[in-house]
C-alpha cells in the first residue's frame, strides 16, 4: 500500500495517537494478574469457617504473630510504594543521586516485608504446627500469603538489578518511562496486598460467633 | 532482529544448509514464522488427537468390542480432548493471529517479538511435556501414563488417592506452561492493536478480524489466569498435601468445578471467536461486497466476550445448584445466543444480492454458517435446565459441542488456512483437492455427529468404553464410526494438498482473491519487514481503495 495522493487524503487519516506498547504490555500483565490473585483470594474467602480441625486462624493469627506485627510488616511495604513513587519524580526530574537513594529505600523495605513473613512463618510451623497439610486454613493460607510474597521476591529481583545497572551507570534519566513501568509493578504488588491483609488477617480472622 | 541470514527460499544463492535453515527457524522473533510454527505444531497434534478419536471410535462401533482396555479409552479421551482443546485449538488461533494482526494494521512485527516466541516455546514445551506424560507419568509401576481424569479434570478424582503416579501432575503442568504462553500472547496482542496501527486506521476502520481478535485477548487475559491458579491449588493438594479438593477436610470438590468452567466456558468462546473473524474476513471479499453492519459487529463481538465470563455454571447444572443460580445461568446462556445470532444474520446480509463466487475459502466459510448454527442450536437447548438434566453427560452434549468445536470452528480454520495460504508461502492451494475434502468432511462430520445426538437421546453416556447390545445404540455408533472413515479421508486429501501446493502449487501473486484488506497490498509471501513502505489507510477497505480511486470508500463511511 503506498501513500494515497495528497488531494485524496481524507481529514482523518491522522497519525497514531502514540501510547507506548510498554505501558499497555504491563498494563496487562497486571490485569492478568489480578485474575491470578482473585481466583486465590476467592478460593481463600470460600474456605473460611470450613476447617474440621485446628488450628484455626482465630488461635494463630491472634496469639503468635500479634496482628500489631503484621500491620508493622504491611506498613513497609505499603509505604514502599511512596518511596518508589518518590524515586520516579527524581528521576523524571534528573536527579539520579535522589532516584537512587529512594530507590533503594524501596528495596529495603521490600526486603523488611519478606523477613517479616519469614519470621512469621516460621512462627506458625515451628510454634504453631501449621503447614499446608494441617488443614484448609494452612492450605490457603500459605498459598496465597506465599504467591504475594512470591511476587515481592520476584519485584526485589527486578529493583535490585535496576539499582546495580544505575550504580553502574546503565541507567539515565532517558530511561525514566522503562523504569516507570517496573513502579506500577510494585504498585499492583502493594496494592494486592492491601486485599490480601484484609481477606486473611481481618476478614477471615473474625472471633467464632 | 531476526534475519541474520539472507531468507531462505528458491530465489536466494545457492541451497540453504538443513543447520542454518533450523537455526534460523529456532532463533526467529519474525510473527510470521512464529505463527507459521504454532499452525505446524497445531496440525500435527490435530493429526495425533485424531489419531486417538479414530481409536476410540475403533472401539466403540460395536457393542463389547476390545480394542481397548477401559485404562487406555480413559487415557485416550483425556488427551484427545486436552490436545484437541489447548494444544490445536490454541496454536492454529494465535499462530493465525500472529501473522495477521501485524499485516492487517499495517505494522512491522507484533509489540513484543521476543516475547512472542518466548509464548511460542513456552506453549511448544508445555505441549510436549503434556505428552511425555506417557513415558513419565508411570510414577508407580503399574498405575497408568496418561491422565486419565477428563480434559476438565473433576475433583475429587484427581486427588492423590485416585490418581497415583504423576500422569495428573503432568497434565496440569502442560497446560499450566503453555496458558502463560497465551496469556503473555493475549498481552502482546492488545499492546499490538493498540499501539502499533499504521496512520489512519483508527479503531473502527480496523478489518473486523483484529477486533475479534482484540475482544479475544481481553478474554484469554481474564479467564486463563483463573486456570492456572486452579491448577495450582490442585498442585500443591496433590504434591504438598494441601486439602483444596479434598471433601473429607472439608475441601470442596465443587470449587473445582467453578473455578474450572470458570476458564472452560470463556475458552469455548476464545476458540469459536478467532473462527468468527476467519468467517466475517472471507464472506465479503467472495461475496464481493463490504461486511453488514460493521459496527454492530464489533458491538456484538464485545458483548460475547463480557456475556462469555458470566455463564460457566450451565456446565454444572446437573450438580444440584439452588433453582435461583440455575435460572440465572440459563438466562445468561440464552443471552449469547443474540448477539451471535446478530452476527449470523449480518455474515448471511453480506451474502444476500452478493456476487458470490464459491472457492474453497467460501465453500468452508459456508459450511461453518450451517453446521455453526446446528451446534449454536442444540446449544440453546442445552441452556435449558430441565432439557440439560435430561442428556447432560451424554453423547448428546458430545455432539454440540462437536459441531460448534469442528463443524464451526476446524471449518473456520479449513477456510482460512484456504484463503491465507497463498500469502504465507507465494503458492495457491488446489481447489479440485479442495473441494473433495470440503465434500467428505461435509458428509463423514454429518454422519459421525448428527448420529450423536441420536446415541445421546437413546441415553448413551458420554466416557463410556463400551455398552450392551440391548441398548438400541449399535446402530448409531456403527454410523457414527463408519462417518470417521469418510472424515480421515477428507483430512488425507488435505494433508496431500498442503504438501503439494507448498512445494508445486501455482504461484499465488500478491492479490489472489482480489481482496481489501492490507495484508494483500504486500508481496506473497510477506519481507521480513512486512511492507516496503508504511501504509496508510482512509477506509475499512484500503485495497479498494487503491484499486477504484474513483469511487473510494472513505468518501462513504
Amino acid at each position: 500500500m503506498t501513500t494515497a495522493p495528497a488531494a485524496l487524503a481524507p481529514p482523518e487519516a491522522l497519525p497514531q495517537n502514540g501510547i507506548v506498547n510498554g505501558k499497555i504490555g504491563i498494563a496487562c500483565m497486571i490485569i492478568s494478574e489480578i485474575a491470578f490473585f482473585g481466583t486465590l483470594i476467592s478460593a481463600y474467602v470460600f474456605y473460611i469457617g470450613r476447617d474440621i480441625n485446628g488450628p484455626y486462624p482465630q488461635e494463630v493469627l491472634d496469639v503468635s504473630i500479634a496482628p500489631l506485627k503484621v500491620l508493622f510488616n504491611s506498613i513497609f511495604l505499603l509505604i514502599s510504594s511512596v518511596w518508589i513513587w518518590l524515586a520516579i519524580r527524581s528521576m523524571r526530574k534528573g536527579r539520579m543521586g535522589a532516584f537512587i537513594f529512594w530507590w533503594a529505600l524501596t528495596v529495603l523495605c521490600g526486603a523488611e516485608f519478606l523477613v517479616g513473613t519469614g519470621f512469621e512463618w516460621y512462627d506458625m510451623i515451628v510454634n504453631d504446627g501449621v503447614w499446608m497439610g494441617t488443614n484448609l486454613f494452612g492450605s490457603g493460607f500459605y498459598t496465597l500469603v506465599g504467591f504475594h510474597a512470591f511476587h515481592v521476591t520476584m519485584g526485589l529481583f527486578v529493583l535490585t538489578l535496576i539499582l546495580i545497572l544505575t550504580l553502574l551507570g546503565h541507567v539515565t534519566p532517558k530511561n525514566v518511562e522503562k523504569v516507570d513501568l517496573v513502579s506500577w509493578y510494585w504498585h499492583f504488588v502493594d496494592g494486592i496486598w492491601v486485599v490480601v491483609f484484609f481477606v486473611v488477617y481481618v476478614f477471615g480472622n473474625m472471633p467464632i460467633s | 532482529m531476526s534475519v541474520l541470514q539472507p531468507p531462505a527460499g528458491p530465489d536466494a544463492a545457492g541451497p540453504v544448509p538443513f543447520l542454518s535453515r533450523l537455526h534460523e527457524w529456532v532463533t526467529t522473533v519474525d510473527h510470521k514464522k512464529i505463527g507459521t510454527m504454532y499452525i505446524v505444531c497445531g496440525i500435527i497434534y490435530l493429526i495425533i488427537a485424531g489419531l486417538e478419536a479414530t481409536l476410540m471410535r475403533w472401539q466403540l462401533t460395536w457393542p463389547g468390542m476390545d480394542v481397548l482396555t477401559p485404562e487406555e479409552f480413559n487415557r485416550l479421551f483425556t488427551m484427545h480432548g486436552t490436545t484437541m482443546v489447548f494444544f490445536v485449538g490454541m496454536p492454529i488461533l494465535l499462530g493465525s493471529a500472529n501473522i495477521l494482526i501485524p499485516l492487517m494494521i499495517g505494522a512491522r512485527d507484533l509489540a513484543f517479538p521476543r516475547l512472542n516466541a518466548f509464548s511460542f516455546w513456552l506453549f511448544f514445551f508445555g505441549s510436549l511435556l503434556l505428552y511425555f506424560s506417557y513415558f513419565g507419568g508411570q510414577g508407580l509401576y503399574g498405575m497408568g501414563s496418561a491422565p486419565d481424569v477428563g480434559w476438565f479434570a473433576y475433583a475429587p478424582l484427581t486427588e492423590r488417592t485416585f490418581s497415583r503416579g504423576h500422569s495428573t501432575d503432568y497434565w496440569i503442568l502442560g497446560i499450566f506452561v503453555a496458558g502463560i504462553g497465551s496469556t503473555a500472547t493475549a498481552a502482546n496482542f492488545i499492546a499490538t492493536i493498540l499501539g502499533m496501527r499504521c496512520r489512519g486506521m483508527t479503531l473502527m476502520k480496523m478489518p473486523l478480524l483484529v477486533w475479534i481478535m482484540l475482544v479475544d485477548s481481553v478474554i484469554i487475559l481474564l479467564a486463563l489466569p483463573p486456570l492456572a491458579a486452579a491448577q495450582i491449588l490442585l498442585l500443591f493438594d496433590r504434591l504438598l498435601g494441601a486439602h483444596f479438593f479434598d471433601a473429607q477436610a472439608g475441601g470442596s470438590a465443587l470449587l473445582w468445578q467453578n473455578l474450572f468452567w470458570f476458564f472452560g466456558h470463556p475458552e469455548v468462546y476464545i476458540l469459536i471467536l478467532p473462527g468468527f473473524a476467519f468467517v466475517t474476513e472471507i464472506i465479503p471479499v467472495f461475496s464481493r461486497k463490504v461486511i453488514f453492519g460493521y459496527p454492530l459487529m464489533v458491538a456484538a463481538t464485545v458483548a460475547i466476550g463480557f456475556i462469555s465470563l458470566g455463564v460457566w455454571a450451565h456446565h454444572m447444572f446437573v450438580v444440584g445448584l439452588s433453582p435461583m443460580l440455575n435460572t440465572i445461568f440459563m438466562g445468561s446462556t440464552m443471552l449469547v445466543g443474540v448477539p451471535t445470532g446478530i452476527k449470523m444474520f449480518n455474515w448471511v446480509a453480506t451474502m444476500i444480492g452478493g456476487r458470490i463466487r464459491f472457492d474453497t475459502p467460501m465453500l468452508y466459510a459456508t459450511g461453518f454458517l450451517c453446521q455453526f448454527l446446528l451446534g449454536g442450536l442444540t446449544g440453546i437447548f442445552l441452556a435449558t435446565v430441565p432439557f440439560d438434566w435430561q442428556v447432560s453427560d451424554s453423547y448428546f452434549v458430545v455432539g454440540h459441542f462437536h459441531f460448534v468445536l469442528f463443524g464451526g470452528l476446524v471449518f473456520a480454520i479449513l477456510a482460512a488456512v484456504f484463503y491465507w495460504f497463498p500469502k504465507v508461502t507465494g503458492r495457491m492451494m488446489n481447489e479440485t483437492l479442495g473441494k473433495w475434502q470440503f465434500w467428505l468432511l461435509v458428509i463423514g462430520f454429518n454422519i459421525t455427529f448428527g448420529a450423536m445426538h441420536v446415541s445421546g437421546f437413546l441415553g448413551m453416556p458420554r466416557r463410556v468404553y463400551t455398552y450392551h447390545t440391548d441398548r438400541g445404540w449399535d446402530f448409531w455408533n456403527l454410523l457414527t464410526s463408519l462417518g470417521v472413515i469418510v472424515q480421515i479421508l477428507g483430512f488425507a486429501l488435505f494433508a496431500l494438498n498442503l504438501v503439494h501446493s507448498l512445494f508445486k502449487g501455482k504461484k499465488a501473486g500478491d492479490d489472489p482473491w482480489d481482496a481489501w484488506t492490507l495484508e494483500w497490498s504486500t508481496t506473497s509471501p510477506p519481507p521480513p519487514h512486512n511492507f516496503e513502505e508504511d501504509p496508510v489507510v482512509h477506509s475499512r477497505r484500503p485495497l479498494w481503495d487503491l484499486k477504484h480511486p474513483d469511487d473510494p470508500d472513505w468518501k462513504y463511511e
